[in-house]
């Protein structure tokens, strides 16, 4: 069966200041196992090292110590071999702003992986494979989408056309590092929507990075909470989300918003200042960020 | 758009016109129409009224585009060109004086009203204090413009008070920008919006670039210092699960109206709007059903991909 697998992996930054370097790990000892059909959920504040993870398995970080196998093979990190790791491992950025060429057609994005990946050749059939791709994002008409540029699509659409381009290889397996966070809040779930139809029909298998734990609760089959370069806690996403054990994802979980508890923060407050004014000392900070 | 157009109410609720009961109104905006004279003209806000209590926390929802921003930059005349305030009047009712008609201001009495009366904490936290002078001397050049008869060991005393006020270390006055987290930065912000104790804050998207947690601290703080210091707080962000959580009333923003203005709680448990119930509809719960998101197949998932996404 196919699988991608990252084993024991370990990034470590080195952060010089002055003439100072000190060494920062922000990935420590990460494993875990994407299998087709299947997504995985990073969770974690900025600075968990939940990026770094997938700029690993894209390739675009070197890892300083662990394996990335791609079927049980170590995965290359250069010339040929690793034109045929990204041939099956796509990455969807967070910025659809930034990750598409202002300076080039939409057609021009989902024709370089055709061409590179040799998936298919010559105009007419080259067309044929933009169009499809178009499609199947929901950019319909599509020859009308092919001939915009990046500046005449919403941020919504942007987003789909980088999605459609990572799938343009053929990929088995995409990393999407906030795919939807730089979007909309009415259009966000549509997209996900999007990626997890595109998921059921071609058996991706999905690592889905992301801050927000509703949608990871919902999108994902496993969790991985990190917090500072550690997993701290994984396991299937009703239970990590309901049934948190470990106090950083029970901090995150009580820090999330919940439409559900409107007014309470007003009381809770509320009463703390009364218990304040009757001589307790409040307690200002309960959620530990005043030295964040 | 021309006064002879005329909108339809906001939609509101019975219990939105029992909450009003006895209320005492602090800044009123009446009929404000909002454009940027660029070709082709964009009306960027379209005849709304709005009034905001005194003490109260009002939530302005919308999405990118809807004008929201705008909106608040007229409320307290930061409107730049081509932004224009086309028609419309914005009162603000003094608590210690008489009212001020915020439009007509111009010179060194829109100097004066500004900051003292209506103060912002802006979008960005991260890159909205000056880089190149300390903390000390941002908050010192607000107390200096606007209490010029402050001495500098007295103007000392508030920054330091400030910082206090919002669970800053006072041996911070001396840092720099760069040398604060952004949570930091951002209480910063809103010691400074604090400094001249202003009746309204307007909040644009306070807490957008900070870590949930961060974020949670600060809106802890800010309900906080409301209930302390009661100025009222017209709070702006997409984000209606927060303003669910923290607002008294919540107005929602669309294409440049407010198209409903209801309690948090009537919002929450019977919005009428179609366009709130799509808001609301767009975040997933935490710990609830899984709404209208569907990923293994059953359901409908795929209306919900619309041709709006």
């Amino acid at each position: 069966m196919s699988t991608l697998e990252v084993r024991n992996l370990v990034k470590d930054f080195t952060i010089r200041k002055g003439l100072r370097r000190t060494r920062l790990r922000a990935v420590n000892d990460v494993s875990f196992t994407l299998e087709p059909g299947r997504t995985i959920a990073v969770v974690g504040e900025s600075g968990s090292g939940k990026s770094t993870v997938a700029r690993m398995i894209a390739q675009l970080e070197t890892p300083t110590s662990g394996e990335i196998l791609l079927d049980g093979t170590p995965s290359a990190t250069r010339g040929r071999g690793l034109d045929a790791y990204r041939h099956d491992v796509q990455m969807v950025f967070q910025d659809p702003f930034a990750s598409l060429n202002p300076f080039h057609t939409v057609g021009h994005h989902l024709e370089r992986p055709l061409r590179l990946h040799e998936v298919a050749r010559g105009r007419e059939a080259l067309d044929a494979r933009i169009h499809e791709l178009l499609e199947r994002v929901n950019l319909t008409p599509a020859p009308v989408f092919a001939a915009k540029q990046p500046h005449e699509m919403s941020g919504g659409q942007r987003q789909r056309v980088a999605i459609a381009r990572a799938l343009a290889p053929g990929a088995r397996f995409l990393v999407a590092d906030e795919p939807v966070s730089m979007l909309d809040v009415s259009i966000r779930l549509g997209v996900l929507n999007l990626l997890a139809r595109l998921q059921r029909e071609e058996n991706l298998g999905v690592l889905y990075i992301t801050h927000d734990l509703a949608t990871a609760r919902h999108f994902s089959d496993e969790i991985l909470v990190m917090f500072r370069g550690n997993v701290v806690e994984r396991g299937p996403s009703d239970q990590v989300i309901l049934d948190p054990q470990h106090e950083y994802t029970k901090l995150l979980l009580s820090a999330a918003p919940e439409p559900a508890n409107h007014g309470r923060l007003r009381e809770e407050v509320r009463r703390e200042l009364a218990a304040a004014g009757a001589g307790e000392p409040a307690d200002r900070d309960r959620f530990g960020t005043r030295g964040l | 758009m021309t006064a002879t157009t005329t909108t339809a109410e906001p939609l509101s609720s019975d219990r939105h016109a029992a909450y009003l009961v006895g209320k005492e109104p602090v800044l009123t905006a009446r009929h404000v129409s909002i454009d940027y004279e660029v070709e082709p003209v964009v009306h960027a806000v379209k005849d709304v009224s709005l009034t905001l209590h005194r003490g109260e926390i009002l939530g302005l929802a919308g999405e990118s585009g809807c004008g929201k921003t705008t909106l608040a930059y007229g409320l307290n005349r930061l409107l730049k060109p081509p932004a224009l305030l086309t028609s419309g009047t914005v009162t603000f009712h003094d608590q210690d004086g008489p009212d001020v008609d915020v439009v007509a201001l111009t010179g060194d009495a829109l100097r004066a009203f500004r900051w003292d009366k209506v103060s912002m904490v802006f979008q960005g936290a991260m890159n909205s204090l000056n880089p190149v002078i300390s903390v000390r001397d941002q908050l010192g050049d607000v107390l200096k413009t606007h209490r010029p008869g402050m001495s500098r060991a007295e103007r000392a005393s508030r920054s330091a008070e400030l910082l206090e006020l919002v669970g800053v270390d006072p041996l911070r006055l001396d840092s720099y920008a760069h040398e604060l987290s952004g949570g930091m930065r951002q209480r910063v912000m809103i010691a400074m919006a604090l400094a001249l104790d202003p009746q309204v804050m307007i909040m644009d998207e306070p807490t957008t670039a900070l870590d949930v947690v961060v974020q949670r601290g600060i809106l802890r703080e800010i309900m906080r210092l409301r209930e302390q210091l009661g100025f009222a707080v017209v709070f702006i962000t997409h984000d209606l699960p927060l303003l669910l959580e923290i607002s008294d009333r919540i107005a929602v923003m669309l294409r440049g109206e407010i198209v409903e203005i209801d309690t948090a709680e009537a919002v929450f448990e019977a919005a009428q709007h179609p366009y709130t119930r799509r808001l609301l509809g767009s975040f997933p719960s935490l710990t609830g059903d899984r709404g209208a998101f569907v990923r293994t197949g059953e359901g409908t998932g795929e209306s919900q991909e619309g041709p709006h996404a």
